[in-house]
């Protein structure tokens, strides 16, 4: 009887939380004009979750990028189609780990940020002193570090995927010796633009949406204790890196699945 | 005021909005708070300023603009007044010299009058503190209660003060009320409240170890329990 009362406590809770996310999603986006009319706000929240991730994105990406022109040059001369090895690497960076791999790294590096953020400023009670300002926090603190998030991590999975493209040259055409005309022709011929690099945006840009919902709500909702900021900060990466994870496949199977 | 746990500060919070009550109405200037529209609750809040026990103050603005952020957010004023404004708010908490000082750069006191300058930035009708002398060494203590006592007077507001602390309080204020377990359990002037036949509110005014309310948590038999095992 114990366990039936557990399991359905915790349905009525997980069901009250996405109630509630929901309605804070939608309050959000009923925010998202004043960021837009001030940009200042705007630009200091591209440069915390976006300039500032810079460093960690391009790095992974460069040797994430070497990892697979290493890898792909051992397997593909297996079967003598070294000269294939651009097509491998642009196809895997931009359809699935550049959007991926960079979401995860976001997540845990701006999207713990947010949400500790947040969490610390309700503790300190930040966010109801600018209710009593008659300021509407989510307003003046939120629907910019959403924005912020949804326009930084697809020019990050950019990035991410073009660094990695230049590392798979390094790997393969400069320590390997693949011909380098075949890396670059192999490449743009096979590419496919609205294909292959469209549907990566359109992924990153669900990711973005994803990760800064997920983290603004864990801190907005955060126990105002410092151990309720941690809980939430370990939510917000955890549940982040699922959420990819299920979208990931959901819209490849969308995008590529009959292809 | 009223012992830890009484519902003081939810008190506070549901007379600002910040709650919605379960029952019952909070009328302030003839309006009832809790039914009124998010754009008109934000433009009573205007009217009143209120001090957080932390000092809430935006951790990433300087003193300056943390104070000048309601008057920006609010007015149209040109930077230049808004200067004059944010000066005068700090001089008449004598913290003008502290206008450029991080809120991380600041005593526990100072952040307080740093707070009660930015609650005051618009002028309000009202003010409410929530335990403003938590926590203070003896000097700030003593500022922060000559400072809320001047600025009632002075600007002529209708002041709100939740605390614990009896003699400061009692010391500044016109009118007592004492909660208990979220009930009135007493209400009057200080000197009517100190000459109370109620021995709970005498309990609380002398702030007596043990009476009414017991010094020691509802537990079984002392002897028994050590007893036990």
């Amino acid at each position: 009887m114990k366990f039936f009362h557990s399991i359905g406590q915790i349905s009525l809770q997980s069901l009250a939380k996405l109630g509630r996310s929901t309605l804070f999603l939608s309050a959000i986006i009923n925010s998202l004009g004043y960021p837009l009319l001030r940009p200042k706000l705007l630009i200091r929240q591209i440069y915390s979750v976006g300039v500032l991730s810079f460093w960690l994105v391009a790095i992974s990406g460069l040797f994430v990028g070497m990892v697979l022109g290493l890898q792909g040059v051992y397997t593909l001369s297996t079967f003598g189609a070294e000269s294939s090895l651009g097509i491998m690497v642009a196809a895997s960076l931009v359809r699935e780990l550049g959007p991926v791999v960079s979401a995860l790294l976001f997540a845990g590096r701006a999207g713990s940020a947010l949400t500790a953020e947040i969490g610390l400023m309700k503790t300190t009670e930040q966010l109801s002193g600018m209710e009593m300002m008659a300021i509407d926090p989510l307003k003046y603190i939120i629907a910019p570090r959403f924005l912020a998030g949804f326009i930084s991590l697809p020019l990050l999975a950019a990035l991410f995927s073009a660094i990695g493209i230049w590392g798979g040259y390094i790997a393969g055409v400069e320590l390997l010796n693949v011909d380098v005309g075949a890396y670059w022709s192999q490449m743009q011929s096979a590419i496919d633009f609205y294909d292959d690099i469209v549907n990566g945006i359109i992924k990153s840009i669900i990711f973005a949406w994803i990760i800064t919902w997920i983290a603004l709500f864990e801190g907005y909702d955060a126990t105002p204790t410092s151990a309720g900021i941690s809980r939430a900060t370990t939510k917000t990466v955890v549940n982040s890196a699922f959420a990819i994870l299920l979208f990931d496949f959901l819209l490849t199977a969308l995008m590529f699945g009959t292809s | 005021m009223g012992p830890s746990g009484t519902g003081k500060t939810t008190l506070l919070k549901l007379i600002s909005g910040q709650l919605k009550p379960d029952s019952g109405s909070i009328m302030i200037n003839e309006q009832n708070v809790h039914q009124l529209s998010r754009k008109n609750l934000y433009a009573l809040r205007q009217k009143m300023g209120m001090l957080f026990q932390s000092g809430a103050l935006l951790t990433d603005m300087s003193v300056y603009d943390n104070i000048a952020f309601p008057i920006r957010e609010h007015t149209a004023l040109p930077e230049s007044m808004i200067r004059t404004l944010v000066l005068m708010k700090l001089n008449a908490v004598g913290l003008r010299g502290a206008k450029d000082l991080m809120p991380s750069e600041l005593s526990g006191g100072m952040a307080r009058r740093v707070a009660m300058a930015r609650a005051l930035a618009l002028d309000p009708e009202m003010i409410m503190y929530d335990e403003p002398f938590t926590g203070q060494d003896p000097i700030s203590l003593g500022v922060l209660v000559k400072l809320i006592a001047t600025l009632n007077q002075t600007l002529q507001l209708t002041s709100i003060i939740v605390s614990h602390d009896v003699q400061e309080t009692a010391a500044i204020a016109d009118y007592i009320y004492l909660l208990s377990a979220g009930k009135i359990a007493g209400q009057g002037t200080p000197e009517e409240l100190y000459s109370s036949d109620s021995a709970w509110v005498q309990q609380f005014m002398q702030g007596k170890p043990d009476g009414p309310v017991p010094f020691h948590y509802p537990a079984q038999d002392y002897q028994n329990d050590l007893l036990a095992h």
